[in-house]
């Protein structure tokens, strides 16, 4: 057991647990966060405003609904079903092609019309939120990566994660699931954090269990020169966050799709912070330069951005090149 | 940092008023601040004796009142055949008396009462006496005792070291010529004090006798003892003539002032009163309790202390409680332990006040074990939340009472205790438990059970600490400063003791 100074740490700028706990309470208002605990409320909400998201093929809400949602089914080929308020990924079943009758899952395995049905059923009666509430089923298109993030995530789709603290992108990561996270895109379950400078969407910095590295562990892709493509619009996509939920402080997950580019996934009104050490530096001190910058001026979503491209990059901004 | 500051000014505010009614009812009330802290009682019998001669018979007895330092409670009066009545004097001072148509032979009569010690001290009203009468003597007298007061003058620079000349030249042996001439042959204590009054008469200086007793465990037969106040201008100042000095000696009781008879007895004679004392402990806080009621202190007379026992009994436990929310505070803010469920941790240490710590944590493991195991088994049948909930709440009573029929059988009754976890607790634990192995895995329920009973272990330490227990039964005030170390926890943006090692890497990586 080895402690860090807590005088270093302060100097490193580091947001530790209370003092994002005291930012939450402070900037997000607690009516706002079913908006977010809720995908398909955040779905809808991201659409109106013409935020891109997966598209929505069908929601089921009642258990009467699950013999009708064949109809959904059958107009398309792959899709995504997943419960409204399910945590850490569970109860996500991935249909990525269909033979007949038979649909196909993204591990290849085959899945009949009825272990669907029957999964939307388990979705409905709760077997997947937290604490068991009742649900509903979301049935939307898949994602479908973008080819540029081949063999960089084990199983799944890489996500990006961005700390957006009143509209302003603070701080982002790339999470790739690996093989001792089974899939799974939290860190401290062994993911790999990959730091991005927001000023380009280049890597930065690389940890598995805090631990920097420079290779992926499963398939030894070089790290250090991952880069994120369409990098200005994912920013702009996640400041925009903030005027659609009204929350100050939040982490918006997004994915790039290989057609449509990036949309937003999920958004969370309590992300960790982890993301510190993918980019092995502090929240701190970009919180207070926004939230002085907050005060002083309103901005557009552009001008948001280029504000964080060109005040907490480490690189010239990508912008600024094309 | 406006909100800081603001917080900063309330618990300060609140630590302040609670602190300084603590302190109140410990220096002014008598509140002991350690439990089992016990004062000397002191129990005096005054025994009244005469021979009765056919007629009626009236005896009046000079009673005591509380003074400095000494709370004066619990008497009584044996009064068999007697009519008995208090009588208030003019003065303020009061006389037991005692009435009886006939009496023949002789006669006994007993008035007891209990001092407590007293911290509540009011002082005494004093108007200024007037100049004293000049004593009578006769010539020969009468110039010996100037003679000695010319002495003591020319000895003493003022009053006071006048007065202490005046009583040394007559008690401390050699006497001069003057002293042993006006003293005679009698040098009883008595005598002493009576010559020394008729001299500080004579010398102009206002003067009386006060009488008393000495409070001694296990005496008898006691005589009260004379002592002298002198006017010192301001206040009556007390002086033990036997050792000339100043003040009244330790756990002196003043019994009468001034020159009061004692005791008056009509149709009896060879009458005579005595004292037996008796010295016994009792709990302080019962004293200063049973002190604050008598005196009808506001900060007693509106707190729990005024609520049946049994309510009293209730709030014993109560009042543990925000010292086990103290706890989970400090723990989960400044070191950053996690528990399961908030206010967990308390409940489980409220029922290892009842269990005892070693047996509570083997018995909570086997109840939350088994119902784990069960509860797995139940995940099967898909069932709803409530429906869950209801199943494992019996499965838990059902192991519970499974428990305690075993333990009696083989004897261990320590087990039976298993009765005071709150069932509902117990099932709720199990049910965020399996949950929590299914979306996390049994290392994240490990950690969250392990850091709630290191919580409730840590709680349960506090609480069951007899000086804390002590401490809020008896200083309630004190949860204003509990409130305030609450809101200053509160406010504690900085880093946990876990986050210093979970960012290590943090300043390693550099």
């Amino acid at each position: 057991m080895r402690f860090a100074s807590p005088f270093r740490l302060r100097e490193i700028g580091l947001l530790g647990m209370n003092e994002r706990n005291f930012f939450i309470a402070r900037y997000n208002r607690r009516a706002l966060y079913p908006l977010v605990d809720d995908k398909l409320k955040t779905k809808l909400l991201a659409e109106q405003s013409g935020l891109a998201v997966p598209k929505l093929y069908g929601v089921v809400r009642e258990q009467h609904e699950v013999e009708t949602m064949g109809e959904v089914l059958d107009r398309h080929d792959s899709f995504v079903i997943k419960p409204s308020r399910g945590s850490g990924g569970k109860g996500i079943k991935v249909i990525v092609g269909r033979r007949d009758d038979v649909f196909i899952k993204s591990s290849g395995e085959e899945v009949t019309r009825l272990d669907v049905t029957r999964h939307v059923s388990n979705i409905l009666s709760g077997l997947y939120s937290l604490g068991g509430k009742p649900d509903v089923a979301m049935i939307e298109a898949l994602v479908e990566m973008d080819p540029r993030f081949d063999g960089l995530s084990y199983e799944g789709i890489p996500d990006i994660r961005i700390i957006v603290f009143m509209g302003y992108p603070v701080m982002s990561m790339m999470r790739l699931a690996t093989h001792a996270s089974d899939g799974k895109a939290n860190l401290h379950q062994g993911a790999v954090g990959v730091g991005l400078d927001l000023a380009t969407g280049n890597s930065l910095f690389a940890v598995q269990y805090n631990r920097p590295l420079k290779l992926h562990p499963d398939t030894g892709l070089p790290l250090n020169t991952l880069a994120i493509p369409h990098w200005h619009a994912l920013m702009c996509l996640g400041a925009s966050c903030f005027e659609i939920t009204g929350l100050g402080y939040l982490g918006a997950d997004i994915v790039m799709d290989r057609h449509r580019g990036p949309l937003i996934m999920e958004l969370n009104a309590r992300p960790g912070l982890s993301i510190q050490i993918a980019n092995n530096t502090g929240l701190s001190p970009r919180i207070r330069r926004v939230a002085a910058e907050a005060k002083a001026r309103e901005r557009s979503v552009e001008e948001r951005v280029r504000f964080s491209m060109e005040a907490f990059g480490s690189e010239p901004p990508l912008a600024a090149a094309v | 940092m406006k909100e800081k500051l603001k917080v900063y000014v309330v618990a300060a505010l609140l630590a302040l008023v609670g602190l300084s009614m603590a302190l109140y009812k410990h220096f002014a009330l008598g509140f002991p601040l350690f439990p089992n802290e016990k004062v000397a009682v002191w129990t005096v019998e005054s025994k009244v004796e005469f021979e009765s001669n056919g007629a009626e018979v009236l005896v009046s007895l000079a009673l005591p009142d509380s003074q400095q330092g000494i709370e004066i409670v619990n008497e009584n009066f044996t009064t068999s055949g007697y009519g008995f009545t208090e009588i208030e004097q003019p003065d303020g001072t009061r006389r037991a008396q005692w009435t009886r148509r006939e009496a023949e032979g002789r006669q006994v009569l007993y008035y007891r009462l209990q001092i407590y010690p007293a911290a509540l001290n009011q002082a005494p009203e004093v108007t200024p006496p007037g100049p004293p009468m000049p004593p009578e003597f006769d010539s020969a007298r009468a110039t010996s005792a100037s003679a000695l007061l010319d002495e003591i003058h020319a000895l003493s620079a003022d009053n006071e070291t006048f007065v202490a000349q005046l009583l040394r030249g007559l008690a401390v042996e050699p006497l001069t010529q003057n002293a042993a001439f006006l003293l005679g042959d009698d040098r009883s204590p008595q005598h002493v004090a009576e010559t020394a009054l008729q001299l500080l008469s004579l010398a102009g200086i206002p003067n009386r006798i006060v009488r008393g007793l000495a409070l001694e465990d296990g005496r008898r037969r006691q005589k009260l003892v004379d002592l002298i106040e002198v006017w010192d201008g301001e206040q009556w100042q007390i002086y033990d003539p036997r050792t000339a000095r100043a003040g009244a000696p330790r756990d002196f009781v003043i019994w009468r002032r001034g020159d009061v008879s004692l005791l008056d007895v009509e149709g009896g004679r060879e009458s005579q009163v005595t004292f037996a004392i008796l010295r016994s402990y009792r709990p302080a806080r019962d004293v200063a309790l049973s002190n604050a009621v008598d005196n009808r202190a506001t900060l007693v007379d509106f707190s729990i202390y005024s609520l049946p026992i049994e309510e009293q009994n209730a709030f014993k436990t109560i009042l543990l409680v925000p010292i086990g929310t103290l706890v989970v505070a400090l723990f989960r803010i400044l070191i950053g332990l996690r528990t399961s469920g908030t206010f967990m941790p308390i409940l489980i240490a409220l029922a290892f006040i009842q269990t005892t710590l070693l047996w509570g944590l083997l018995l909570f493991l086997t109840v939350v074990g088994a119902g784990l195991y069960i509860r797995f088994h139940l995940a099967r049948l898909n069932l709803l939340l409530i429906g869950r909930i209801s199943a494992v709440v019996t499965v838990v009573i059902g192991l519970m009472s499974g428990i305690s029929i075993l333990s009696y059988k083989l004897g261990l009754h320590q087990i039976l205790t298993v009765t005071f976890f709150p069932m509902i607790i117990l099932s709720w634990t199990i049910e965020r438990m399996s949950i929590l192995w299914e979306e996390e895995g049994p290392k994240e329920v490990a950690i969250q059970g392990g850091g709630s009973l290191l919580v409730a272990t840590a709680a349960y330490l506090l609480m069951s600490n007899s000086l804390v227990a002590h401490l809020t039964f008896n200083f309630p005030e004190l949860l204003l400063v509990q409130l305030a170390a609450i809101l200053l926890i509160g406010q504690y943006t900085g880093y946990r003791l876990t986050e210093l090692k979970r960012f290590r890497p943090l300043v390693e990586n550099r």
